[in-house]
């Protein structure tokens, strides 16, 4: 990297708050794998050394929503298990960012039906929607790519109400 | 060959062993079926699960049918197999709208249990003296049978509550 010949030459570099926590915080986006039916194995996957998400800082699959910054919310998400996705979002930590991965999530797909919440959207904070049924490996990576971007783009003072105590929501 | 000899045997056999029982059976691909009144029903599953010679051990599903304008709205349908004799058997119960309800089986199979449950929770059919009649699917406060046919495909809009953003 040119981290090492910059600091050779000067012994020091300079650059903003912003630009270094944005870049920390991107190389290593902390998943929670949120596998609720068949796109969780399309994650599952990402993690092999196949398609290795380890290469974009991600390989850390935490199952403790506690330690983790990216939620993939994998599969259809029923009325029934809408409750549970969004109590185990509220336990993760500020920032946080999440994944509609597959058709299902993002809109219903094709469970058209009484049962099943017509897109996550509709009660999460959606990052990047993500295409397929289920989507390739390489397109959940793109997905991560996307956020990475997204979060390259953060400032520090986008989170003004920021501390190091996990936000829950006041309400169920 | 043996399948017709047992068939045979079945229908001697319930005819010896009750007497005053009404029913009709008809067949269907091979697979019998019997049509019977409600009030039979526990009567009936003890002496197929009981006797020796039956012994249908395996409750393999309930499930109902809703006919939406016939008289007798349901049909509750049983689905029961004997391993000893490999023959499955299927037992169907009318069932009519003002009296929704039927004579659990649990106290015969075990695994009638959760089935009935299934049953009540997508049909609304009530099992008397089942010992836990609650929904297994939807979620507890839900008041509709989603697969009556005058449910809406898409549901009761705010019937199911979601999480607020």
């Amino acid at each position: 990297m040119g981290l090492e010949a910059k600091l050779k030459q000067d012994g020091f570099f300079t650059t903003t708050i912003d630009a270094l926590a944005a870049w920390s915080r991107k190389n290593s986006i902390w998943p929670m794998p949120m596998g609720i039916s068949c796109c969780a194995i399309e994650m599952m996957a990402v993690g092999d050394p196949k398609f290795d998400i380890a290469r974009f800082g991600s390989e850390v699959m935490r199952f403790t929503p506690r330690q983790c910054d990216l939620m993939i919310v994998a599969g259809t998400v029923t009325f029934k298990m809408a409750h549970v996705v969004k109590k185990i979002f509220d336990q993760m930590p500020e920032p946080k960012w999440v994944i509609a991965m597959g058709a299902c999530t993002s809109s219903g797909g094709m469970y058209r039906s009484y049962n099943v919440v017509q897109g996550i959207d509709q009660f999460l904070p959606v990052d990047v929607y993500l295409a397929g049924c289920p989507p390739r490996p390489e397109n959940l990576l793109n997905a991560l790519i996307q956020i990475q971007e997204k979060i390259g783009k953060t400032r520090v003072r986008d989170y003004p109400d920021l501390t190091l105590e996990p936000q829950t929501s006041q309400q169920n | 060959m043996k399948i017709m000899e047992f068939k045979e045997s079945l229908l001697q056999k319930i005819k010896d062993s009750l007497p005053k029982f009404e029913f009709t059976s008809s067949e269907s691909i091979g697979e019998l079926t019997f049509s019977i009144n409600k009030k039979d029903i526990v009567m009936v599953c003890q002496l197929l699960k009981n006797d020796p010679d039956l012994s249908f051990n395996l409750c393999e599903d309930i499930t109902a049918i809703d006919w939406a304008r016939r008289t007798d709205r349901y049909t509750v349908v049983y689905h029961i197999f004997s391993m000893d004799n490999k023959f499955r058997l299927r037992l169907k119960c009318n069932v009519d709208e003002e009296d929704c309800s039927i004579d659990t089986v649990s106290s015969v199979w075990k695994t009638a249990d959760w089935e009935e449950r299934e049953t009540y929770d997508m049909y609304g059919i009530k099992f008397n003296n089942h010992p836990d009649l609650r929904r297994m699917y939807m979620p507890e406060e839900f008041e509709y049978f989603p697969l009556r046919k005058d449910f809406p495909l898409m549901g009761i809009p705010g019937s199911l509550p979601l999480p607020k953003k």
